[in-house]
Order: C-alpha cells, then structure tokens, then sequence
C-alpha cells in the first residue's frame, strides 16, 4: 500500500534526505558533516513559538505545507534589471532560486577575486578550513538543515590584499509558478588587506509563486580585511526568508553590515551575528526597517566581543505601517577576555500604523569589568510638533512625513559609505511610505 | 487683506480666545500685546492651523478666502506665514533641504516650476544676508543645536525665502539680545512693504521701538480691549499691564 504522507515540508525533507546524503557523490569529510547536520536537525525540528528565540513568529503556515524541494527549470530566463541600483558601478551575480546562474552574471576582473558555484568549491583548501566552522556553532535548525542539504550556493574568496574595483552586487531572484523551498548556502572569505563592497539584493520575478528561502552565509574577515556588506530585501509578498549571516572576524579588520527591509515579502528572518574574534576589530550593524501591510520582519543579532579592544556599533531603526510587526532581538556579549571593549546599541522604533506592532528586546551579557557598553530603546510615532511646523511652511503633509522619516533614518543612512546605496535607499524608504 | 470676525477658539475644552475682532490692511504693520496667558500664541496658531485648537465659532477671511477652511499648508501657500514662538528642532532634515521644499510646494500651488538650483543658492545667500544668518548654519539640521537666537534668526531667514503676504511673529523679540534684536528688526523692515503686512505678537514694548506699528492692540482674556496707535505701547509700559486688568476687570464688573 503506498500512502502519501508528504503533507508537511518536514516529512518532505526526511524523505529526502538519504538521496542527499547518499556516500560516495561528495567528500567523505563533506558527506559526514552534512549527516550530522541533518541528524541535529531532526532532533530540533522546526522552531516553535516556545522558544525564545522564535517566540514572535509563527512558522507553522510556512512550514507546513508542501514544497517543491528542486527548481523544475534550472536554466530559466530571468530579468533581473529591477535590482540594479542607479550609479552604481557594480559586477552583477545572479541567483535564481539559490543557484548561481554564471550565464546572467558578470565575471569579475579584479586580480585575487574568485567566484564559483558551492558545489564546484568542494576541493578549496579555504572551503575545507572554513566551510560550516562558524553558522553551525549556534544552535538554529535552519542553519542544520541548511548544512545537511543545500545544494547551491556561492564562494567568493579575495586574496591577500585584493581589492574590489566595483561592489560586487548578488541579485537573489526568486523565479517560476510553482511552490518552491529553496535553500542557498555562501562562503565569502576575505584574505588579509582585501577589501569591497558587498551588496545583495532579494527580489521575485512577477507571477512567481509561494516560496520559502533559506540561505545561510559566513563571511571570514582575515586581518585587516575590510567590508561593507549591504542587504536590501525587496521582494514580494509571496516570498518568504529565513537568512542567517555569520560573520568571523580577525586583527584590525572592519566590517559593516546594513540591514534594509522595504514593503513586500510577507515574512522575513534575519539573523545576524558578528563574532570579533580577535583584538583591535571593529563590527557595525546598521539596520533600517520599513513595513507595510501585514509583514512580519524578525532581525535577530548577536554581537560577540570575544578579545580586548575591539568596537562595535549598532543602530536599527523600525518604521512599521499598517498592520505589520518588527522584530528588534539585539545580543551583546562582552567575554571575559574581552577588556576595553566599546559596545553601542540601539533600536529605535516609529509606529504608524493602528495596528502595527513592535517587539524589542536588547540584551547585554558582560563578563569583562574594563568596558563601555550601552544600549537603548525608543517607541514613538510622528511628532505632532514637527509635522506642524513643516506644514505651516507650505509643505504638504505627505511630504512632511516622508521628510520627518528620514530624518528618523537618517542616523543610519548617514553612516552608509556608498553613496549610490545610500541614495537608493532613501528612494525605497520613500517608495515604501 | 486679514479679516477677523468674533473669533472663539478653545484648547482641550478651555475657552481661550473669546470673540476677538482684527482688521488688517495691505502694507500695515500690527502689534498685539498682552499679559501672559491672555491668548497671544493661541491666536497665531489658529490662524496657521494648527490643529490641536478648536474654533468654535466667529469667521476669519484672508484676501477673501475662508482661512479657516483651509489645511496648515494651504494657509502657508496663500502667504500666510507664522514665526513661532518656540521653533522645533528637526534632526535628519536639513535647514537647505526643507527650505527648498516649502519653496518648490509653495510655488506648484502657484503653478510654476520648481526653482533651479543656481537661483535657489543665489537667494539663500541674498537673504541670509539680510539677517546676517551665518552661512553655516543654513547648512546644519533644521534648528538643531541652535542657541534661542539663532532659531528666531532662522524664523525670519524662511520668512524672508518663502515672501508670505501676511507674517505673525509671535514674541520674536523674546530671548533676544539688543544686536539679534536690531538684526531681526532690520531683516523685517527690510522686508516691509505695501503688498504685505506683518502682526508683532510681543509682551514688550522694546520690539516697537525697531519696527514701529501702525496699531497696537491689547488682548486680554481672549479679546482686544484697546486699540490704538503706538502711543498706547508706550502707556502699557508705563503703567504696567496690572494696571491693564484692573481697569478691564472694573469695566467687566460694571457692565454685569
Ligand atoms: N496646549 C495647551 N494645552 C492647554 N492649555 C493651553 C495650551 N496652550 C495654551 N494653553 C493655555 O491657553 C492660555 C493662553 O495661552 P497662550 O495663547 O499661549 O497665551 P500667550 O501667548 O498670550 O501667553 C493659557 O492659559 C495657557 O495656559
Ligand atoms: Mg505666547
């Protein structure tokens, strides 16, 4: 008797599973980790709302429910000229549905920069030391299921010294009719000296249907590396995402990450941790989020001083519409090795919407007695005052709102060091009011 | 140009404004004193809509429009312009940015084409000029960070780049040292006019001496009880604005 069962995307991926994991296809280290992974994954199963790091979401409707577990059209045709970002001087590497698509995606020139598909970066000397070292330490079932079966994804790696010439812009297409989970899994590993611009942009083709992504990437700064990293979610309400970026950084490297979210996809999960490993690092998390209808945006992070001297500085802004909900969860932990660290956090929310809702929860863990921390938290909506006195100076309410959000975000805008990004973004800001 | 008839305004169920009546012409320059409390500032608010107040009866007409009817902007587009007594400060917006918007909404009203940008900077240096209004600061987020003469400064810096026909400036003089005094008493001069006209909301009678007025009225409770020339300044400041009640106060009582 053949009875059906594959009802819940859980029971899809147990079934799976074996052909994935299968001995013989890739290395054996590889095959190994990937069934442990998967063996953790069961164990956790999908998040509920009883634990705490999951508590503002309900995942049940995403994730029970069926899937196509592979896209049906590999080589589809994609447009993906909505992502392109006016003035920016950028090589453009496309994704579809996870897979990197070389044939829609420029090459780069640089000297020392290298870019290829995971599944071809099995045999990378950087692969084997870094691949799954850090995002598989934390205890998210995504990131173990991620590990246990992704099957596309992109490596990067800058040699010594090498530097970008343009941003290296990844465009995430989400593309085709049909249901699809899709899993993405990125290495970027950053040589001593190295330095550039990253940008990644989430969009869905018109017409595409239900998804649920799940991409997981680490980034590795080696000493002295240098990155701006710049997340833009804008796709659709049909698109969904659970993305976990692990950051591993070494001496005197910097890196800055800016987290946007604008209008569309229904549900959106960040999680973002920043380990500053070694002394004398400095790691900066800016976030901008702008909801509209009945979005769901969780920004989880983690801020980890692990050794002396290092710096960090976090800002996230929340301007939630209608009858969607932010998530602000911000960690900072300061180790005990952790001496003369300089931590900064905060999160300020604007509720416009009657319905919109707002959950913040800093958190600071502090093991170490010669530190500078602080944190903070404020809810508030538009000043009556200000928007007043805007308009008793001709300027149309609308537009007075869209001056007085900006200057909300502008403690964040003023920090990006693109200044095409930068002006992009306050053109989705505006868009999305 | 400016016609008020028994206006009654109230703020959170507390009359305030009690049938006040003021005519004022094209070219005229008013100044309304007052003691503290007496419904100075709820005047000027209500004339710029502000909408925390509530007008509960009377009619005002500006250039023959109904004012009251009318959205803040839309008061500020027909050239109703009012500097405030306690200017807000706005981070994140620049003092440039928000001018050249009020001045590019200010003029679609009109139907014209936003302003170039060449000839935009030629009249921000121009006016700033007139009030001796520190380059720098034009620069800077809109009032923040300035000291309390620098934001009445700034008050009348966008007077002069929005051109209103008609300008309340409400205790403008108050806070103000005797230079920033004569440096906004200048600028408006200056800026004076037969096509518009200017009310000096004030408590002192310093202001006059700068800018003087063509009339000066008293309001009391929420109503005008003297109307005069600037003489009748000079006799407030003298015999002091207890003098003021007691004698309006007497004249209440007799005609109860
Ligand atoms: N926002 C407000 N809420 C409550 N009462 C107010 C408010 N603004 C003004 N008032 C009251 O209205 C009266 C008149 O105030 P105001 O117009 O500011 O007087 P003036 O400018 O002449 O000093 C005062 O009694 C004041 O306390
Ligand atoms: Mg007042």
């Amino acid at each position: 008797m053949i009875t059906q069962l594959t009802t819940s995307l859980y029971n899809q991926l147990v079934m799976a599973a074996p052909d994935c994991l299968q001995p013989g296809q890739e290395p054996k280290t590889f095959t190994d980790i990937r069934s442990q992974s998967f063996r953790k994954f069961k164990q956790l199963g999908f998040p509920t709302m009883k634990l705490e790091d999951w508590k503002y979401i309900n995942l049940q409707g995403l994730v029970n429910q069926s899937y196509s577990l592979e896209d049906s059209l590999p080589g589809r045709p994609v447009a993906h000229e909505r992502a392109h970002i006016p003035g920016l001087a950028s090589y453009h590497l496309v994704m579809v549905n996870g897979a990197f698509r070389p044939d829609l995606s420029d090459s780069i020139e640089d000297s020392g920069i290298t870019v290829m598909p995971m599944a071809e970066a099995l045999d990378e000397l950087l692969f084997a030391k870094h691949f799954a070292a850090y995002a598989d330490k934390t205890d998210n079932p995504f990131v173990a299921l991620n590990t246990a079966l992704f099957q596309n994804g992109l490596f990067i790696s800058f040699d010594k010294g090498s530097v970008a010439a343009k941003a290296i812009h990844i465009i995430h297409v989400v593309a085709g009719s049909e249901s699809l989970f899709s899993q993405t899994r990125n290495l970027i590993v950053m040589g001593p000296n190295s330095s550039a611009d990253i940008v990644e942009t989430f969009i869905t083709e018109q017409g595409a249907g239900k998804s649920l992504n799940n991409l997981v990437s680490e980034v590795v700064l080696e000493e002295s590396a240098r990155m701006q990293h710049y997340i833009l979610q804008t796709a659709s309400s049909q698109s969904s995402y659970l993305t976990h970026t692990e950051i591993h950084q070494s001496k005197y490297s910097l890196y800055n990450n800016y987290n946007c979210t604008f209008p569309g996809a229904s549900f959106v999960r960040n999680n973002i941790n920043v380990r500053l490993a070694e002394a004398d690092v400095e790691g900066h998390l800016y976030g901008i989020t702008l909801t509209a209808d009945d979005q769901l945006v969780d920004n989880h992070t983690i801020v980890d001083h692990l050794k002396p001297h290092c710096e960090s500085y976090e800002w996230y802004k929340n301007i939630v519409q209608d009858a969607s909900t932010a998530v602000f969860n911000g960690k900072i932990f300061v180790r005990e090795d952790a001496q003369k660290t300089n931590a900064f956090q905060q999160n300020n929310n604007m509720l416009i919407g009657d319905k919109s809702t707002v959950y913040s929860k800093p958190q600071l863990e502090i093991f170490a007695d010669d530190v500078k921390c602080s944190h903070g938290c404020t809810i508030g909506q538009f000043n009556e005052q200000s928007l007043f006195y805007l308009r008793a100076r001709g300027i149309g309410e609308e537009q007075a709102r869209i001056l007085l959000v900006h200057a909300f975000a502008f403690d964040v805008t003023s920090r990006f060091s693109n200044e095409a990004v930068k002006n992009y973004v306050e053109r989705l800001v505006e868009e999305g009011l | 140009m400016l016609s008020i008839r028994n206006l009654q305004a109230s703020i959170e169920d507390k009359q305030i404004l009690r049938g006040l009546n003021l005519e004022v012409g094209a070219g005229e320059v008013h100044a309304i004193m007052g003691p503290n409390g007496s419904g100075k500032s709820t005047l000027g608010n209500v004339l710029a809509g502000r909408e925390s107040y509530n007008v509960t009866g009377g009619s005002v007409t500006f250039d023959g429009k109904d004012l009251l009817s009318l959205s803040p902007e839309d008061r500020a587009r027909e050239g109703l312009f009012l500097a405030f007594q306690y200017p807000v400060e706005i981070p994140g917006v620049s003092n440039i940015n928000f001018l050249k918007t009020a001045v590019n909404e200010i003029r679609a009203y009109k139907g014209f084409s936003p302003m170039e940008a060449k000839d935009f900077l030629n009249m921000v240096k121009e006016k700033q000029g007139l009030v001796e209004f520190d380059a720098k600061l034009a620069n800077r987020s809109l009032n923040e960070g300035f000291s309390g003469g620098e934001k009445k400064r700034n008050e009348i810096f966008q007077l002069a780049m929005l051109q209103p026909k008609l300008s309340i400036l409400d205790e403008t003089d108050s806070g103000l040292d005797i230079d920033a005094l004569r440096i906004v008493a200048n600028g408006v001069n200056q800026l004076r006019s037969k096509e518009n006209a200017f009310i000096l909301i004030t408590h002192y009678q310093r202001l006059l001496e700068y800018i003087v007025p063509d009339f000066v009225h008293v309001l009391y409770k929420g109503r005008i009880v003297r109307s005069g020339t600037k003489e009748l300044a000079l006799e407030l400041e003298e015999k002091g604005y207890d003098w003021l009640k007691e004698t309006v106060d007497a004249e209440a009582e007799k005609a109860i």
